[in-house]
């Protein structure tokens, strides 16, 4: 230890995934000298085993990564979301959004988790205040008055004024604070996997309400979609042990024949779906971003985005912290954040899970009830627009980098 | 309303306290205090973004500086007369001025230098007043001269101790209350009396000073003010914001050498 590598830096950040590096990327971009820590290589988080998930990057998402020059490097791989239909089952009463309504671009943009983190790293080379340690594990973690200390297994010791966990829904730092979590478990997994399909798709996203929960097909670049498959989870494991031909024969019977022919494409991931949050965002010196700080149901595509309104939000309340002195871990800091991000995280967990619950049965006059209620968003167009508006992310106190601006 | 220079909580901890106590861990309860954003000096961590603010608009504009810096107060020498705790002395040093701290009161340049030092900044912390500091010929590019104006015994001398300290190019800016009945709601029935922020008679309302007042003493010392901006606080947002209309409570103005 006594040879150990000393780093200083402005903020350390423990994960070095989508969020994880956009924080870093999006800080560094606005001068904050950001060292980032993770376990994997760089090479295993962008391999295609990885994460075979694509992700509906809201309207505001993509401004962010617009504002801190991510963008560049992923839109050639990023399918805009031109309309979003929304069906119950074989219900023929739908909600139908279009970006016509808004009349300000598409919707969103489909793209595949892999290339939105190679897009990352492209970025992160270009950045000489941003230090990337990887594959390596933290051994300890201290934090005081002054300042918060990450030693890695390795030896060398960094030290800085914030430390951020943005490691995911098993956060290490979460655990470290002693930070408690709930945790609602909708006993259903998440199917993922991607087809390729005879028939363009138009830039439409289908939504559908099956008893078993939400299936979603949302269009990738070419020819090919994204499915995710939400099922109860103790047939998940059936499903995933199905022969490659049962399992594309289940998918097009699911999809239908709107797409024509559809074939596998790559693997397939089941994920377990729970909506977990943290009790505390905050800590001394210390802040958690993303599923670390809270995990929602994917129904509404909304995971990635809310963690990226958490590092729009962080690097804005940084920003204008260091604008007039002020020391960027103190409490009265990152209290700020932990205010903002609450009260909008709140009411989106509540959303999701009404949706969910709502969505995922069978129950008679709750079909009708949903049914109806569909048609009748349908037919009003400032409900559309609000429920719309909440699809592409730009409702609420909207931090700056969501607009598309920097924090400055 | 606010005033760093009279620390109650040390002032009566320090009579209770043994000859033997060890001094560090004295000092640093009391600085712990100080800079606990929920503690006694709540208001202060409330209102320092908006003066901040102010004083790095002002400075900006003054030196025609670039937007946007990060440490936009670069090569800039800076005095911060009745530093308290060092709440402005830190953000100053962080902003990059080259800052020298005085208080009258001993402790609490003891509690400031060792939360600085804890932070990693360097200050040179003084147990001095402005007076002595001007008879000993120092000068400075900016003052900082927030919530000091309306304890000061003589205006007059103050002031021109104020005077020789800043340099010919140089700027002061100054904060204080208005003598309005609005301040006198605000900052002694509000603060002292319902709020409970400040200690009951920590103000006399006789000896705030109206913007008018406050730009006639400076231009009898040789300075040269301009308009005053108001501080509004917002009670549901708990916030201060700066009001180029309203300084019918706190305000604060940016004076140069005439």
């Amino acid at each position: 230890m006594a040879e150990a590598t000393e780093l200083t830096s402005d903020i350390t950040i423990i994960g070095g995934g989508l969020a994880g590096l956009t924080a870093a990327i999006g800080l560094a971009d606005h001068g904050f000298d950001v060292t980032v820590v993770d376990r994997a290589a760089q090479e295993a988080l962008t391999d295609v085993s990885y994460d075979g998930r694509s992700s509906a990057l809201a309207f505001a998402s993509c401004q962010l990564f617009e504002a801190i020059s991510v963008w560049q490097y992923m839109e050639p791989y990023a399918q805009p979301i031109l309309e979003i239909r929304v069906s119950d089952g074989p219900s023929l009463l739908h909600l139908h959004f279009d970006n016509e309504t808004l009349g300000d671009g598409p919707l969103g943009h489909l793209v595949e988790n892999r290339h939105t983190q190679i897009a990352l790293f492209e970025r992160m080379k270009e950045l000489d205040n941003l230090t990337f340690l990887a594959p390596t594990k933290v051994a300890d973690i201290k934090r005081d008055k002054a300042s918060a200390t990450v030693t890695l297994e390795d030896g060398r010791v960094i030290t800085s004024k914030l430390l951020l966990g943005i490691d995911g829904r098993g956060s290490m730092v979460r655990a470290h604070a002693g930070i408690p979590t709930s945790k609602i478990d909708y006993k259903q997994h998440g199917i993922v996997c991607s087809i390729e399909h005879e028939f363009g798709h138009c830039g439409i996203a289908h939504e559908r309400f099956l008893p078993s929960g939400p299936f979603a097909i949302l269009p990738l670049t070419g020819n090919r979609s994204s499915l995710v498959w939400t099922e109860k989870s103790h047939l998940t494991e059936t499903i995933m042990g199905l022969s490659d031909r049962a399992f594309q024969s289940e998918v097009q019977r699911r999809v239908g024949d709107f797409l024509g022919d559809v074939k596998i494409i790559g693997g397939r991931w089941a994920y377990p779906i729970s909506l977990q949050y943290a009790h505390d965002y905050v800590a001394e010196r210390l802040a958690l971003l993303g599923d670390a700080a809270h995990g929602i149901h994917p129904i509404s595509g909304q995971g990635l985005n809310l963690g990226l309104k958490d590092v729009a939000a962080l690097i804005e309340v940084l920003v204008d912290a260091r604008k007039v002195g002020l020391d960027i871990g103190s409490t009265q800091v990152l209290d700020r954040y932990a205010q903002w991000r609450t009260t909008d995280n709140a009411s989106i967990y509540a959303i999701t899970d009404i949706f969910n619950r709502l969505f995922s049965n069978d129950i008679e006059p709750l079909m009708l009830a949903r049914d109806l209620g569909m048609a009748a968003v349908d037919k009003v167009v400032p409900l559309k627009n609000f429920f719309m508006s909440h699809a592409r992310g730009t409702v609420g106190d909207l931090p700056k980098l969501l607009r598309g601006e920097k924090a400055l | 309303m606010l005033n760093e220079e009279s620390n109650n909580i040390a002032e009566s901890t320090a009579k209770g306290a043994t000859v033997d106590l060890d001094e560090v861990e004295f000092f640093a309860k009391i600085a712990d205090s100080w800079w606990d954003p929920k503690g006694p000096f709540k208001p202060l961590h409330i209102l320092n973004p908006a003066r901040i603010g102010f004083i790095r608009q002002e400075v900006e504009k003054h030196f025609d500086l670039e937007a946007n810096l990060i440490k936009p107060f670069e090569g800039l020498r800076l005095l911060d007369i009745g530093c308290g705790g060092g709440l402005l002395s830190e953000p100053m040093c962080r902003l990059g001025a080259d800052v020298v701290a005085v208080d009258a009161s001993e402790k609490n340049i003891k509690t400031a230098s060792l939360h600085a030092e804890q932070s990693g900044l360097e200050i040179d912390f003084r147990n001095n007043t402005a007076e002595a500091l001007a008879e000993a010929g120092e000068q400075f590019d900016i003052i900082v001269n927030m919530e000091v104006i309306e304890h000061v015994a003589d205006v007059d001398i103050y002031l021109s101790a104020c005077r020789k300290l800043l340099k010919p190019d140089g700027i002061m800016l100054l904060s204080t209350i208005n003598r309005t009945a609005k301040a006198y709601l605000f900052a002694i029935v509000g603060a002292e009396h319902i709020l409970r922020w400040l200690p009951v008679g920590a103000h006399d309302w006789n000896k705030f000073i109206t913007p008018k007042e406050l730009a006639a003493f400076s231009e009898k010392a040789g300075f040269a003010p301009k308009a005053p901006t108001g501080f509004v606080f917002n009670p549901f947002m708990q916030k201060w914001s700066l009001s180029d209309r309203d300084v019918a409570v706190n305000y604060a103005m940016a004076v140069t050498a005439d």
